[in-house]
């Protein structure tokens, strides 16, 4: 999905201001894999294909590399042994014992977004974790969980996590309107989030790549994407860590509705 | 990228009759459908994978390994008590060893020691017995001796005294030989 430089649509303008046409959302265009159909719900989509392959990875990554079962694990079965480790004791230490039973959610949110970030950084791949309609269903589902559970689990005291009781009575209530805004703004900054960096890198990347037509700055332009493409990769990692830790921190207010 | 305009019903409000995008393609409310249509499918694909074969299968090579850690710590600490208890023998039998050899040289000593005593008292009294004999022998010999030498002495003096022109008389003779050799 190269960034359309040439005057594809732009006329037989000679000028070279406008022989640089930049495209940088294009890569996030969906459309059909087969035929140029519109695309329905069920259309067999970029997104499909790219979905699909982040379960291969995740398959590569957890399922193959341990089914040796080895008691000295090779190289593979170790990666596979330290990213459950990884995100097991981060859960652990954020919400204790108790949200051990969540990990099996945890973890397939953290592997899901951690390999479609990274195949999203293969040049022409289309990065389904830069979509809204991507993250904004994964932190709507954590919403949900974390408010039924919240009521399930403590009933009515789970509104106690709006009631700061360590504040001033006279402060309470204003602190109680800020705390409701920000628990209903979680779902919108947890998406937002990791689709915002993804999707900016990526932008970014193509502007770049845009820059490399002109011959005279395209070494510049090639060190800029290959700057940002380290950049992106500390991000690909980092959001998905990112999603994943706060994903623990809202259990845990469901678990331990208490400040 | 299609470079020919494209109808506009395909192309939707998302795209323009050329295929670049409007806007953001992450604002296009026409794709959500299909993107959680599959996102969703993904989702449950990947966790009835986690949840049904990879997390407890490592969940058991973890908990496998843990325990043959503790069973190796557990082994080598009773191999590290039966070498103490090894030792601890080796060094009683080596003092049982020593006091032993000890005792059997004390004895061996105390043995060689009777024995010599007796030796040496037997070899005692055959010395003294040799002695007494052999002093009898001499004073026999002695005895015999002065005897001769009397005879001797009186045959002497009785030739002399007939050289000498003089009438051998035995007995001044014989009791002036006897008053000489007496002293």
């Amino acid at each position: 999905m190269a960034t359309e430089t040439t005057t594809a649509h732009g006329g037989d303008q000679a000028a070279e201001g406008s022989s640089l046409v930049f495209h940088p959302m294009d890569q996030f265009i969906v459309k059909p894999l087969f035929g140029d159909g519109a695309v329905g719900m069920f259309t067999v989509t970029n997104v499909t294909l790219w979905l699909f392959l982040a379960i291969i990875a995740v398959v590569l990554l957890l399922v193959l590399p341990t089914s040796k079962r080895a008691i000295v694990p090779t190289r593979m079965q170790s990666i596979a042994e330290l990213t459950y480790g990884f995100v097991y004791k981060m859960l652990e230490d954020i919400c204790g014992k108790e949200g051990v039973k969540f990990f099996p959610y945890v973890m397939t949110l953290f592997m899901f977004i951690v390999c479609a970030n990274f195949l999203g950084l293969i040049p022409t791949s289309f990065t389904t974790t830069s979509h809204f309609a991507v993250t904004i269903p994964l932190a709507l589902a954590v919403f949900l969980t974390v408010t039924i559970l919240g009521f399930v689990k403590n009933g009515a005291a789970f509104l106690g996590l709006f009631w700061v009781s360590s504040a001033p009575l006279a402060l309470r209530p204003i602190l109680a309107i800020i705390e409701l805004i920000s628990y209903f703004v979680r779902p919108v900054s947890h998406s937002i989030r990791l689709a915002g960096n993804v999707m900016a890198g990526h932008a970014v990347i193509k502007v770049f790549a845009g820059f490399a037509a002109v011959a005279v700055i395209s070494p510049v332009s090639v060190l800029a994407i290959t700057a940002m493409y380290g950049l992106e990769v500390l991000v690909a990692f980092i959001q998905a860590y990112v999603f994943t830790i706060l994903t623990c921190v809202y259990l845990k207010d469901a678990l331990h509705p208490s400040h | 990228m299609a470079t020919e305009p494209i109808a506009e019903e395909i192309a939707g409000t998302c795209v323009d009759s050329y295929g670049s995008a409007i806007g953001m393609p992450q604002l296009c409310f026409d794709w959500f459908p299909n993107q959680i249509f599959w996102l969703v499918i993904t989702l449950v694909v990947i966790f009835l994978v986690l949840s049904r074969v990879a997390l407890p299968r490592i969940a058991a090579i973890l908990a496998e390994r843990q325990g043959t850690i503790t069973n190796d710590l557990a082994a080598a600490e009773d191999l590290k008590a039966k070498a103490v208890e090894a030792e601890e023998a080796y060094n009683k039998a080596l003092a049982d060893a020593r006091s032993e050899a000890q005792r059997i040289a004390a004895e061996a000593r105390a043995e060689i020691q009777s024995g010599l005593d007796d030796a040496i008292a037997k070899a005692d009294a055959e010395i003294a017995a040799k002695a007494a004999e052999s002093e009898k022998a001499i004073a026999d010999i002695r005895a015999s001796a002065l005897e001769s030498i009397q005879v001797v002495a009186k045959d002497t003096a009785a030739e002399l005294v007939t050289t000498l022109g003089g009438e051998a008389d035995a007995k001044a003779i014989n009791s002036a030989v006897d008053a000489q050799t007496k002293g």
